[in-house]
């Protein structure tokens, strides 16, 4: 009898063992660059949510997307993969998707109803070949211009519409003794004001002509002229504080009234609101002077490919954790950014947004970013010229345009 | 002949694990780095053969060529510059003067920080609005302007400044200590002579100082290099491309632009530039025979 008993407790015992691991959360290490006060708040969201569906999020966040990307390939290339890491949305993790290293996310996807809520445009941009290989998580967009409503009404401007009126504006403003322009001294801001010359006053087809074709002749076209004179005269309206400066701080000197205009993508709002203001109303918003077309980018999360069974669980549970309706809306309103599902409330958005999302509507006011269509070789050196001739007051709009001329003719 | 023989493979035998490593780790990988650098790689290593291309592509690169001649600009100021204001410091520090203790430990102090502090002082230091410029100006010369930082064709000189700051002190403490081994007895002879104290030093003290001038010049070469985090921090490459430096070229490359191919040969460029310049020394130093030896 008591070797009964004994062999009952045992097997208790074992059963307990076992059913330990099956009765535990499902971990998942995500690998993520959100380290900001308003980006860690957002991706708060994601842990609380995937933790509340019966999940472990291990946070595992590195500060800048180079370094958080570099640590995350160097993981999966030497076999010790995170059960998900971040990208942007875009080209960044095709010769992953290409190497096979990247797990297929179609069973969630159909079991989700992707096809029912993503754009056309992001569902093209994290699949390959037919394949879901990425969650789309949001949607920032670069081409905004910021501006100080109370500067400006001071100095009797209205809020520009075209370019024109912004350079008589900004013009007005440097009279008045104040950077008529805030702009930041990193080569990513250069490129990024350069991108929205190309949208507002090239417009939307001799962008995807540049960027989706690789189309030379539209480069050496008298509209790209056009684009790279722009450019080139704006370099007369940042003040000589730049070099150094980062991009907050250039939407803090708008905020703060000490500069008119900044150009910055719809992440600027963060600053703005950090300052106890409204977007849309103390700091005025235009989305893209000029041509209003909405620039299409934002982050997607990948899950590599792995044998584990509760890795492969966490990651399906992870997956399909981001893009409940609820999980999107508590998530974008912290980031800053919009829904990437369609059909969830949007009416808690601010005044930007709402112009947003106007835009994002009509599927010829918005153009995918440059990061979808171009490789990061391509991108980095059109970012080497664009920030030299930025840099360099004695270069010329033609030769900007035939240095671009020669990426493209290049990588073709 | 037994012991001598037992000797040399007992040797061999400890020096085993140094050689392995030697092969594997250093010229395995500088091997695998220069087969990558043939190959049309981007994130990964593929082994798809270009041949030169990615060298074409290099040498074609406004980038790569900025950044080299701006080594070679950083790397003559620095070590020149360096190597002056060392000696300059030292020859100070060895006229018996009083608080000696703490004048070293000042000038040598920049050389405890990191490259990327100094980079950041030397930033906020030399922005146009809020360092040296805006002060003078708040001085009430409001004409003065000092904004080497915010000009493409200055920034590198005020990234090699920068370095001369940090690294002089090093020098100073090698020459100093090399001062403090010049012989008293000659300096009697060179009074006695009634020799200028210049031309002592000229003369005499700078070519028994020579080995101690040869070391510091090593260390500041190696430093020139692999220049990296002082540019990072300081002006990150700006204005524009106007301060690239091969290392950032490189890690651009491998880790931002998912280039391996192009980024190994320019890393394969840099080891063989290296190699050219210390094949002489090394020549010198290590194969020919000194003449009376045999």
């Amino acid at each position: 009898m008591k070797h009964f008993t004994k062999a009952l407790l045992g097997a208790a015992a074992v059963v307990a063992l076992m059913a330990g691991p099956s009765v535990a959360a499902e971990k998942a290490e995500v690998i993520h660059w959100w380290t900001s006060g308003g980006e860690s708040a957002a991706v708060k969201v994601f842990a609380d949510q995937f933790n509340a569906a019966g999940g472990e999020w291990v946070d595992a966040a590195i500060a800048g997307g180079e370094a958080a990307r570099a640590a995350g390939i160097n993981r999966i290339v030497g076999g010790n993969p995170p059960t998900a890491m971040q990208f942007n949305t875009g080209k960044q993790f095709e010769d992953l998707v290409a190497q096979g290293l990247l797990g297929n996310l179609d069973d969630v996807a159909k079991a989700d109803g992707w096809d029912k809520f993503l754009s056309p445009v992001l569902t093209k941009a994290v699949s390959r070949d037919g394949h879901f290989y990425a969650v789309p998580v949001n949607i920032h967009s670069n081409n905004w211009l910021w501006y100080n409503a109370a500067l400006l009404e001071a100095n009797k401007i209205e809020p520009p519409k075209t370019w024109d009126e912004l350079f008589a504006a900004m013009d007005k403003l440097k009279a008045a003794g104040v950077i008529p322009m805030a702009q930041s001294g990193d080569a990513w801001t250069q490129v990024l004001l350069f991108n929205d010359v190309i949208l507002g006053v090239g417009g939307r087809d001799l962008f995807m002509k540049v960027f989706q074709d690789g189309d030379v002749d539209a480069i050496k076209s008298p509209e790209f002229l056009k684009v790279t004179e722009t450019f080139g005269k704006l370099r007369n309206y940042g003040d000589e504080g730049q070099q150094g400066r980062q991009w907050n701080q250039a939407t803090g000197l708008v905020v703060s009234g000490k500069a008119g205009f900044n150009f910055m993508g719809d992440w600027a709002k963060g600053e703005v609101i950090a300052a106890g203001m409204t977007p849309g109303k103390e700091v005025g918003c235009v989305p893209g002077i000029g041509h209003q077309v909405y620039w299409i980018g934002g982050d997607v999360f990948v899950f590599p490919k792995t044998d584990n069974a509760d890795a492969q669980k966490a990651q399906a549970l992870l997956a399909h954790t981001m893009l409940t309706p609820e999980t999107q809306v508590a998530f974008n309103a912290k980031k800053g950014s919009v829904p990437v599902r369609g059909d969830v409330d949007m009416s808690k958005l601010d005044a930007c947004a709402q112009a947003g999302l106007k835009l994002l509507a009509d599927p010829n006011a918005s153009v995918p970013g440059s990061d979808f269509l171009q490789t990061p070789d391509v991108l980095g050196s059109l970012q080497d010229v664009v920030g030299q001739f930025w840099t360099t007051p004695s270069q010329t709009p033609e030769e900007l345009q035939a240095k671009i001329a020669d990426i493209f003719a290049s990588s073709n | 002949m037994k012991p001598r023989f037992f000797r040399f493979w007992m040797a061999q035998v400890a020096l085993a694990p140094a050689w392995l490593i030697v092969i594997f780790a250093y010229i395995g990988t500088i091997l695998w780095t220069i087969q990558i650098s043939f190959t049309s790689s981007k994130v990964f290593p593929v082994s798809n053969y270009v041949g030169f291309s990615q060298y074409t592509r290099l040498f074609g690169s406004e980038r790569w060529i900025i950044s080299v001649q701006n080594l070679a600009i950083f790397g003559v100021i620095f070590i020149i510059g360096c190597l002056v204001l060392g000696f300059l410091l030292a020859v100070f520090l060895d006229q018996r003067i009083r608080a000696e203790s703490m004048f070293r430990t000042i000038f040598l102090y920049p050389y405890a920080l990191s490259f990327i502090v100094t980079g950041l002082v030397w930033q906020w230091t030399l922005n146009p609005t809020l360092g040296i410029q805006q002060t003078v100006r708040n001085w009430g010369w409001e004409s003065f302007t000092f904004d080497w930082l915010s000009r493409g064709d200055r920034a590198i000189y005020v990234i090699a400044l920068a370095g001369m700051w940090q690294a002089s002190g090093l020098v100073m403490a090698i020459l100093l200590a090399g001062l403090r081994g010049v012989d008293s007895e000659l300096w009697k002879a060179a009074k006695v002579d009634g020799i200028p104290t210049w031309r002592v030093y000229v003369h005499i003290v700078i070519p028994i100082l020579a080995p101690m001038f040869a070391t510091a010049t090593v260390l500041l070469a190696t430093a020139v290099v692999k220049v990296y985090d002082l540019v990072v921090a300081l002006t990150n490459g700006g204005p524009g491309i106007s301060t690239e430096v091969p290392a950032k070229f490189v890690i651009e490359y491998l880790f931002q632009r998912q280039n391996l191919g192009l980024a190994t040969a320019a890393s394969t460029v840099m080891m063989i530039t290296v190699l050219c310049v210390l094949a002489p020394w090394l020549y010198v130093q290590y194969f020919r025979q000194p003449r009376s030896a045999h």
